[in-house]
């Protein structure tokens, strides 16, 4: 490893929210919309005896991308893991949805979302779900006038119904620390045995649903290193590729072939999850 | 879940706001802005219960200068110990210092 080079590169993953968001954007393009001190808390959280963040745990940061308008929708995997409920769904979806208002205006605002999330807040029930099903519908507005990039660097993970929203984006971009999976680890266990799928293994765990495999597989775009100017370089990148000709859910037909070959009676480990799914290495 | 007020004597107003730390386990939010004159009022949101006499005692070494900037400070805390809780407001109250705003 060329440690002077690691000691210049700066840590994406070791970033709050904030951070992270302004760190995509253009130096100084940047401002935040319904910052913390708004006050746009959850009120869900105080009567059930939890403390409440005062942005909700999403940051909307609003700027450019390369000179173009863009958002960057960041959450915060350290409050209540990054789970979305009424507030923070909200302010997703409703950025989402302007920023294609904006396009149908002849503003081209594109969107990044950086997710480090469980998914939708289970103290917050519906209001969340409904939330997350507005920030898929939102996407799959926005990605016809501009690509939506999803950048997923961990260390929380992308899970549930956000998993969705991270398959439906234009390009997804991960980590060697990220997970993307519709499901956590605990939960399937709960659901499988621990024999057939033990959470605490964590190099099986990220076997399977790790960055590097979801990028082997075809889930993800980009498998990037951890560090900031590199993910914003890959940002910016993915933005000049422009609107994809296809998404990955309208590729349905093929990717249900390939499940439709899978061998269920066998234990899948990594390397036949790679066979099975991607390019074979 | 409980909600706290402390008050101490201060100076003329702080001049800009900053946000340091992330309601996280073990961790805490403090938002700090312009208080009124002649007062730093702290509105503390904690989700442990039966702690106001540490509270106070941790605030009390904080805000010790009757002359320093009036702030209006908000802290979330979800669980943090006494030191983290001083890191955190140490951390807001040099990064308005860095600004030039207390």
């Amino acid at each position: 490893m060329d440690t002077s080079q690691l000691l210049k590169t700066v840590s994406f993953i070791e970033m709050g929210a904030r951070e992270r968001a302004f760190a995509l954007l253009d130096p100084g393009s940047g401002h935040e919309l319904i910052g913390p001190f708004e006050r746009m808390k959850s009120p869900w959280l105080e009567p059930q005896g939890i403390a409440a963040q005062a942005d909700d745990g999403v940051v909307v940061a609003k700027g450019s991308i390369g000179g173009q308008p863009a958002v960057v929708l960041a959450i915060e995997g350290s409050f209540q893991g990054g789970s979305l409920g009424e507030v923070g769904g909200a302010k997703i979806a409703g950025s989402l949805e302007l920023a294609a208002e904006d396009n149908r205006r002849g503003v081209p605002t594109r969107a990044v979302l950086l997710l480090e999330t469980g998914g939708v807040r289970l103290q917050e029930a519906n209001l969340g779900l409904a939330a997350i099903a507005e920030i898929h519908a939102a996407i799959a507005d926005l990605r016809r006038h501009q690509p939506v990039v999803a950048v997923v660097a961990g260390t929380v993970g992308c899970f549930g119904g956000m998993s969705v929203a991270a398959a439906l984006c234009s390009y997804l971009v991960v980590t060697r620390e990220a997970r993307v999976g519709l499901n956590g680890p605990q939960v399937i266990e709960q659901e499988a045995g621990i024999e057939e799928y033990d959470s605490r293994d964590r190099p099986f765990i990220w076997s399977l649903s790790g960055g590097e495999q979801r990028f082997r597989t075809g889930l993800a775009d980009r498998y990037v290193e951890d560090d900031a100017a590199g993910i914003a370089a890959t940002v910016r990148e993915l933005f000049a590729q422009g609107v994809p000709a296809q998404h990955r859910d309208q590729r349905i037909g093929e990717f249900l072939d390939l499940l439709a070959r899978v061998d269920t009676a066998r234990q899948p480990d990594g390397a036949y999850a790679r066979a099975a799914f991607g390019k074979g290495n | 879940m409980e909600k706290l007020q402390f008050s101490f004597p201060a100076g003329p107003p702080a001049q800009g706001r900053v946000l340091a730390g992330v309601v996280g386990s073990g961790d805490l939010e403090v938002l700090v802005e312009p208080g009124q004159p002649g007062q730093t009022r702290v509105a503390v949101n904690t989700s442990v219960d039966g702690c106001a006499w540490l509270w106070q005692a941790v605030l009390e070494r904080t805000f010790t200068d009757p002359g320093a900037a009036a702030l209006a400070v908000e802290i979330n805390d979800f669980g943090a110990t006494p030191g983290v809780v001083g890191m955190r407001i140490h951390q807001a109250l040099s990064e308005l210092n860095l600004a030039g705003k207390a």
